[in-house]
């Protein structure tokens, strides 16, 4: 079956008023990089709607793949274009009916006849064009309320346009219409999901992590990279910036009970992200905690360590069930990445006993004998930026 | 010499080889090591996997590397019989299987399943009614290959699985060994549930084969060790043997009847056919590539030698048979007459031979009728 275009539906976009164009363009713009290896597709963005052109059949099947993944889009679908003859369309509308599974389907015809020089009146052309169709499959079933498939056939002056497929989109925000954030990720389950959960809302993020070489290794770095690059897939660029930690590590370790290190460690780790999104320009830090899963985001934690910054943290899952985080992570394929057994710095140096209620005060007080300032702006200043999704070459495409 | 035996098996095509010695040095490091060249190999390894199962047209699917035809056929057999044992213990499968798949029905026959053999016309084609008619309730697995070995008869396997799925819950194993890269393969529509591919009779290496699976379809293990292949099959996984597979296959895979077997297989069956006390098995219904030839009182031993002095290498009906100068299954289950059952020779087609080959073959074939006594009809 060829496709001339797709109509793409916007979601929550079309709730917008009179800012809408800006959120439409957004949207234009990310659907563009997502597809922007695709040398003939033409994107045309209108007010309720946008249509995707491609000359290149192979390239229209790889859009169709890929719009999926991109926020903002509710639903689309492949469009026929035929003369504005009633056998032109009796023959097209075969086409785009028989191009899916019809069996035991239920199904309808919408014709909006927007070129009133048609012969045919609209109730006459559904009809017509419905009972057509029922000839050639035998096993569609007609149901006016909420049937499976909607054939809708557009007449305008510059031909006959059908419609039958529906694919879902991902729904949420153009990824940036809402503002930029940094996200700490730290290679567990729960942080990715947490990023994913921010762009479905339009946020576009900076990803942070820390890593304390030799112990932990290179691939734990390649975990996360793989990770971040996975968050990329979904409609944004994301910069990772990785942060040289093990000489903070090893101050904690050595100036801190170790009841307390944890939450210290925290508590810097949460200041370094706080310096880098004022570098970045990012207005909020966004973490992957959950209440109560461990001794870190227990309530108490959670003041104690808020407590070195007044920036906004958003903490999406905060009342997320691990299995229901699981469960977005695996349809969201990061799972797989997220239980790579490879160390990362907060299991090497973790406490046996960590405090499940730490006093702010005692923490303060603990680490006031340590001047951590010059080992922060030293961390920050030597951090590695890694732009994604790399551009990397393929060493074994020879191979195969 | 002109090679004529590549149902046997293949010369290895050399890009092939190239990528296995090239993964051999620089990847050869242990997959399942969390080590960089470890991840490295493991990275290599999947590509092989997602590439294999995208052009058998089942991104999803599920896929295992084994060591050849034979262990796949064996861990679909015995690995699914003892998987869906809960279900029921019938087995259904035909009496012209390899015997890798025949001796394995056997020995679950000695574990207490039930199996039906399904019987052959003469041109070595199965009826769908009797495996229809053998389905039942407590149907596991149906085992039916999709081009015999000795004789090249192509089996109806798409129309066996719509009437396994229709009539049965039972999975749907096809032995696809010597069907790959000549007729179209594929797990998508309305295929097997699981096919057995190996290296060696697609120009690859030999010691390597895979099991190809549906998504989340998934045997018992046959042999016991670290797990690997999610457990479906232990042993550290060769990658440089699963990356030349992966090679052998998408060349395989699009080279699918570029050549001009089926030509070549006519035109020698119009001139064998003119010549007394010669026959031709399974002349319709056969793969381009396969034609079985049978002699009136002749051992094929005595043709086979007699082309090997002329330069054409050919073989008595099938190369796992052929040693043990007993008739063939293969042979007795499409009956042929007793005087021609002991001179079966198999020509089998491969991407080396060239038209000129079949012409020299004919002059062979002319002089070895002639020598025998045997002039035109």
């Amino acid at each position: 079956m060829e496709w001339n275009e797709l109509l793409i539906r916007y979601g929550e976009i079309s709730l917008k008023g009179r800012n809408r164009n800006v959120f439409v363009k957004k949207l234009r713009n990310n659907v563009k990089d997502a597809l922007s290896d695709l040398k003939t597709v033409i994107i045309k963005s209108e007010r309720d709607r946008m249509f995707l052109f491609a000359e290149d059949k192979n390239e229209m099947e790889e859009a169709i793949a890929r719009l999926p993944h991109v926020f903002g889009i509710q639903s689309f679908s492949p469009v026929a274009k035929c003369e504005a003859t009633l056998e032109a369309i009796k023959e097209k509308a075969l086409e785009v009916i028989g191009a899916d599974e019809t069996a035991g389907k239920t199904f309808k015809v919408e014709v909006r006849r927007t070129d009133k020089r048609f012969p045919l009146v609209t109730n006459e052309l559904q009809l017509e064009i419905g009972s057509h169709v029922l000839r050639s499959f035998p096993d569609l079933i007609v149901q006016m309320k909420k049937p499976d498939i909607v054939l809708h056939i557009d007449i305008r002056i510059e031909g006959a346009f059908l419609t039958a497929k529906v694919y879902e989109g991902a729904g949420g925000m153009p990824v940036g219409s809402n503002g930029h954030s940094i996200l700490m990720l730290s290679g567990g389950i729960d942080s990715p999901v947490a990023g994913y959960l921010m762009m479905k809302r339009g946020v576009s993020i900076d990803a942070i992590h820390f890593a304390s070489p030799p112990f932990t290794s290179d691939l734990a770095k390649q975990k996360v990279m793989d990770l971040a690059e996975k968050l990329s897939s979904f409609g944004a660029a994301v910069r990772l910036h990785i942060i040289p930690f093990t000489e903070i590590q090893q101050a904690i370790v050595s100036q801190v009970p170790d009841n307390v290190s944890m939450t210290t460690t925290r508590r810097l780790m949460l200041q370094i992200a706080d310096k880098v999104r004022e570098e970045e320009g990012a207005l909020a830090i966004v973490t992957g905690e959950s209440l109560g899963q461990v001794a870190s985001q227990t309530l108490e934690s959670l003041t104690a360590i808020n407590a070195v910054t007044s920036s906004p943290i958003l903490r999406p899952l905060i009342a997320t069930d691990k299995l229901d985080i699981i469960d977005i992570a695996q349809t969201i394929g990061t799972y797989e990445i997220s239980i790579r057994p490879y160390e990362d710095c907060c299991t090497i140096f973790s406490p046996s006993n960590p405090k499940t209620k730490p006093k702010l005060e005692k923490v303060a007080y603990y680490e006031s004998f340590t001047d951590f300032e010059p080992m922060i702006e030293e961390a920050i200043v030597n951090r590695l930026i890694v732009e994604l999704p790399l551009q990397q070459k393929d060493d074994f495409a020879d191979l195969l | 010499m002109i090679y004529f035996d590549n149902s046997a098996t293949t010369a290895p095509d050399e890009s092939v080889l190239t990528s296995f010695i090239e993964v051999n040095k620089r990847f050869f490091a242990n997959p399942a090591s969390i080590h960089l060249a470890g991840k490295e190999a493991e990275t290599l390894l999947e590509r092989s996997r997602e590439q294999i199962l995208s052009i058998l047209g089942a991104p999803n699917g599920e896929l295992l590397f084994t060591s050849g035809g034979t262990e796949a056929n064996n861990l679909a057999v015995i690995g699914f019989a003892r998987a869906l044992h809960a279900r029921g213990n019938h087995l259904i499968t035909t009496k012209i299987e390899h015997p890798s798949v025949l001796h394995s029905m056997r020995h679950l026959e000695t574990q207490g399943f039930e199996v039906d053999y399904l019987s052959v016309d003469e041109q070595g084609t199965i009826s769908v009614e009797e495996l229809k008619s053998k389905l039942r309730k407590d149907t596991i697995l149906v085992s039916i290959m999709h081009v015999n070995n000795e004789i090249g008869t192509i089996q109806p396997i798409a129309e066996c699985a719509r009437i396994i799925k229709e009539n049965s819950r039972a999975l749907f194993h096809s032995d696809t060994v010597q069907s790959f890269g000549k007729l179209p393969v594929s797990l998508s529509g309305d295929g097997p549930d699981a096919i057995t591919i190996s290296a060696h009779k697609i120009n690859g290496l030999k010691g390597s084969g895979i099991l190809a699976l549906r998504k989340g379809m998934t045997p018992e293990p046959i042999s016991y060790g670290g797990g690997q292949e999610k457990g479906m099959r232990s042993g550290t996984v060769s990658v440089a043997d699963a990356v030349a597979l992966a090679k052998a296959i998408r060349i395989s895979a699009t080279d699918v009847e570029q050549k001009d077997f089926r030509q070549w297989r006519n035109r020698l069956i119009k001139f064998i056919e003119q010549f007394e006390n010669v026959r031709v098995l399974a002349p319709d219904k056969a793969a381009p590539h396969i034609l079985a030839v049978a002699f009136y009182k002749v051992k094929g031993e005595v043709a086979v030698n007699f082309f090997q002095e002329n330069g054409i290498t050919i073989s008595t009906s099938s190369a796992c048979s052929s040693k043990n100068g007993t008739m063939g299954h293969v042979i007795e289950a499409i009956g042929v007459n007793g005087k021609f059952n002991n001179g079966v020779i198999r020509i089998s087609f491969g991407k080396n031979n060239i038209e000129q080959h079949v012409v020299e073959f004919e002059q062979v074939f002319a002089r070895f009728m002639e020598l025998l006594g045997r002039g035109n009809k």
